[in-house]
């Protein structure tokens, strides 16, 4: 939990778990299988994953758009397999903010407000508050179609808070935001998040998205949620490398563990080549293993004694400004990838040449074991 | 901005002054240039459909609308009685002078000569009944009219009168068509009198016209002051010197036939003011007379009014023809809404399927279809046999269906009611799903999420709709025609009556026209109420 939503305002959000949840749509393949997954009240969880992967088909069960096949879903402890989705009292941003085209922005936050009998001036409190929220005070009188995109957004966001709900639920919002946009609303949303204190759960398959605003991150892949951790963990010690691969950049090097001391292990790359990493996740000596390896904790050409060094043919050289993307063949592998950072007196690689390139052994993670 | 300012940042600031082109020109007239040869080539692409549309469209819609006004018919039949029918006053409760009579006469001899008489008695039929009688009868007896005393006349005062030479010089005078405008019409008269009795045009050196123009000419003379014909006594024509030095002071021994008691003898009816201010208020080449009628009005000496109650048609016509289009309108929408959403939410497979069975109607025969409504809602007929059969009602009691109102709103609403999908249903396509899910979320039920969202945005949808379908059922025919009977017909059945079967166009045309002025004047306004961008045709 974060400490700002606890000290600006009490925590109201509402604590959801999913329990043993499936679903299939024609009866024959499942969507989600077996989903098990706890949000603490005022939690902001982000559900990453690649299209068809289930995170989307989660979202609409809890919403109550879709009936589970199998489990149960529990908002607040109560079971709500049975409450339809008007009665969940949960806020929703939808993916194209589905704000109504015939009512102004003020008729859209007012929607929820009326269909709950609230007097006009308390309507028109909230809706007033709920736009300064989002920062349209001024656009009250506008029409949807009138506004920009994000600021289409915003009114999505505003409406789905407007009616204090414990629960909001975020389709994919910034989908369809350009890059920078897409940027500062990440930040609103996590800034809006933070000061309410309520539980979001958010669906994006844009990983720096779930990076930036999440509190823990579950990464989805087959219906099955792969990893759920905070976004440092996701990144720093991934349990599998699909999820090493989704999150961030990541170089594969595959080979047989010959021995494990402590949280260590040894491998033998299918060069021959002999490395150290950390045993995340791997079987029994003598069977295979993947290595997962970021491409800024390399070192190219190492100053000091590093636990893995080894040899790399350069073969393509990217200059992005703050750093050089080095393509490189590595044990068998001709797209590993070396970030070296931009400190303005680097020498350029040379394509072609070897290089020696070392690391950590705590930075290789030994992952998927093969059995 | 300085006096010195350039064209070129003249053109970049949007000042008082128009923008320019480098070279000084200003950029309008350069765009309208740049622009000027697309136009002429487009233009010319579309020309041959244009003219099409133009020759085959437009040209015979406004010709029969035109006819809704145009009424050359009288003027052209009875060009001199017109014209001295002119100076007559309708309220003076008199018959028309002499002159007029003697006008009709020539008038009719030559209009009986070219069979075109019983075709204005007709027409002056339309806001005269009776008055075709009295043509045909005047014509068959015109012939025998005695028209000779004013020829004799003149030549006894001069026998130089019974001569060609006199016609000529008279006609050659200044104020032939002026002074004498009543006889200069009778001579065209006996021109075309002449041209169709005798195959041949008239040679006027050897011949003198008929006592109709003799009597035209004493009319003509007889109304003009005395001063006048010493005056024409001194014109520089000899000849014509001579004729009226003769004729001053003895035009009153001239003498005319009785053309007033002959007409009156011939048919009553000429002695009838009524008729005769038929034919004054019928005068003019353009009228309103049609229009009049296709509103139950007709003009009388006290001005419009409307016709007593009994007489009364098209109004009726119109209100029924208005309240069924908006029934017909209202059940399209009723039951054409529920189909557009099931074709808008559907499997793209399914909704195809059901697509198919809404358009299968267009491709049978209207005919067949609206037979299959008599097959169905007749008295004998499938409907009231179940309903017997089911004991829901008696023999006796038998539902009355078809040939009334209620078969040509249940046929013309299953015909129509493809018009009303359509339109509803691509609009309804276009409705994202998550609106209502929106809604839902927001906390509404599932009827109020469909009310206050859903419904709003299928509007246009319903407004486009329902102008196809009002529109063309205001104007429908044949359905109304085959299952109507007498209290289910529309008022373009009444056009087509007068189209076919009366023959009297000109109604039937000022009844198109209204129902197109009453379908422009909805269109405006609902074009005021609910906007014309507000709807969508697909």
């Amino acid at each position: 939990m974060n400490a700002t939503a606890q000290t600006s305002t009490e925590v109201r959000g509402a604590a959801v778990r999913f329990d043993h949840v499936q679903k299939s749509y024609d009866g024959i393949t499942l969507v989600v299988k077996d989903l098990n997954l706890d949000i603490a009240p005022g939690e902001f969880v982000t559900m990453l994953g690649p299209s068809g992967s289930g995170k989307t088909t989660c979202l609409m069960m809890l919403a109550g758009f879709e009936p589970a096949t199998h489990g149960e879903i529990f908002l607040n402890d109560k079971p709500i397999n049975n409450v339809p989705p008007r009665k969940r009292g949960i806020g929703m941003v939808f993916q194209n903010y589905a704000l109504f085209p015939h009512m102004s922005v003020a008729e859209n936050l007012a929607f929820p407000l009326e269909i709950r009998k609230l007097g006009k001036s308390e309507r028109d409190a909230k809706v007033k508050r709920a736009l300064d929220m989002v920062e349209l005070g001024a656009f009250g009188n506008r029409r949807p179609a009138q506004l920009s995109g994000g600021q289409q957004q915003r009114v999505a966001v505003a409406r789905a808070l407007v009616f204090d709900p414990d629960l909001v639920l975020m389709d994919e919002p910034l989908g369809a935001l350009d890059k920078q946009l897409r940027e500062q609303m990440q930040y609103e949303i996590k800034h809006i998040h933070e000061s309410l204190g309520v539980s979001v759960v958010y669906v994006t398959h844009d990983q720096t998205e779930a990076l930036t605003m999440s509190d823990r991150v579950a990464v989805f892949q087959d219906g099955v949620i792969q990893q759920l951790s905070s976004p440092d963990a996701l990144y720093e010690s991934p349990q599998n490398s699909f999820v090493a691969q989704f999150i961030g950049e990541n170089n594969k090097l595959s080979g047989k563990v010959t021995a494990r001391n402590g949280n260590l292990c040894s491998l033998t790359l299918d060069d021959g080549t002999q490395v150290e990493a950390e045993a995340v996740n791997i079987g029994e000596p003598g069977t295979r293993s993947t290595i997962s390896l970021r491409p800024e904790r390399i070192e190219l050409q190492p100053s000091e004694s590093r636990d893995n060094v080894v040899d790399g043919v350069v073969k393509e050289v990217l200059y992005l400004g703050d750093h050089l993307r080095i393509v490189m063949s590595v044990a068998g592998n001709d797209e590993f990838i070396v970030k070296v950072p931009n400190g303005g007196r680097n020498t350029v690689p040379v394509e072609g040449e070897v290089y020696k390139l070392g690391w950590s052994a705590i930075d290789a993670k030994a992952l998927d074991p093969v059995t | 901005m300085s006096a010195s300012t350039t064209a070129s940042s003249n053109s970049s600031i949007s000042g008082s002054a128009d923008p320019l082109t480098k070279d000084g020109q200003p950029l309008k007239r350069s765009l309208a240039r740049a622009l000027r040869r697309e136009k002429l080539r487009a233009l010319f692409l579309i020309a041959p459909l244009l003219i099409f549309i133009l020759i085959s469209f437009v040209l015979p819609i406004g010709d029969m609308l035109f006819r809704s006004v145009e009424n050359k018919i009288v003027e052209d039949t009875l060009p001199g009685t017109v014209r001295a029918l002119a100076s007559w006053d309708a309220d003076s409760g008199e018959l028309p002078d002499e002159a007029v009579f003697a006008a009709l006469a020539d008038d009719m001899m030559l209009a009986q000569e070219v069979k075109i008489h019983t075709r204005l008695g007709s027409r002056l039929n339309y806001d005269q009944p009776g008055i075709s009688s009295v043509f045909r009868k005047s014509g068959r007896k015109i012939k025998a009219l005695d028209n000779e005393t004013a020829q004799a006349g003149f030549i006894a005062i001069d026998p130089a009168w019974d001569t060609p030479d006199a016609w000529t010089a008279l006609r050659s005078m200044a104020a032939w068509p002026g002074k004498f405008a009543a006889t200069a019409q009778s001579w065209k008269n006996w021109e075309a009198w002449y041209l169709s009795e005798e195959k041949e045009a008239l040679d006027p050196t050897t011949t003198v016209p008929h006592g109709f123009t003799y009597a035209a000419l004493y009319h003509d003379l007889a109304s003009m002051p005395a001063s006048d014909i010493t005056a024409l006594a001194n014109s520089k024509n000899t000849t014509a010197v001579a004729l009226f030095k003769q004729l001053a002071g003895k035009i009153d021994t001239i003498g005319n036939d009785d053309f007033k008691a002959q007409f009156a003898d011939i048919d009553k009816g000429w002695a009838d003011i009524d008729n005769w201010q038929a034919i004054q208020r019928l005068s003019p080449r353009i009228v309103d007379s049609y229009f009049l009628a296709a509103i139950d009005a007709e003009r009388t000496s006290e001005g419009i009014e409307q016709k007593p109650d009994n007489e009364r048609l098209y109004l009726k016509l119109f209100v029924r023809t208005i309240f069924m289009s908006l029934i017909i309108t209202g059940s399209c929408i009723l039951l054409g809404y529920p189909v557009a959403y099931l074709l808008a939410n559907l499997s793209v497979r399914a909704s195809n399927m059901v697509l198919i069975l809404v358009l299968l109607p267009f491709w049978t025969s209207l005919l067949v279809r609206t037979s299959a409504w008599k097959v169905l809602l007749q008295q004998q007929g499938v409907i009231n046999d179940l309903l017997v059969w089911a004991g829901v009602i008696n023999e006796a009691g038998r539902l009355v269906m078809i040939n009334n109102m209620t078969g040509t709103i249940i046929a013309m609403t299953h015909i129509l009611l493809p018009f009303m999908i359509l339109p509803l249903f691509s609009v309804m396509k276009t409705i994202s799903p998550t609106y209502m899910r929106a809604a839902k979320s927001m906390g509404a039920s599932d009827s109020l999420a469909f009310w206050r969202v859903y419904f709003p945005n299928t509007v246009p949808g319903i407004g486009a709709g329902s102008i196809l379908v009002f529109i063309l059922s205001i104007g429908y025919y044949i359905t109304p025609e085959l299952v109507g009977g007498t209290t289910g017909v529309f008022i373009s059945n009444r056009i087509a009556y007068h189209i076919s079967s009366s023959l009297n166009w000109g109604l039937a045309a000022a009844l198109g026209s209204i129902l197109l002025i009453l379908v422009l004047a909805l269109y405006w306004t609902y074009d005021r109420i609910v906007g014309i961008d507000n709807v969508k045709l697909g």
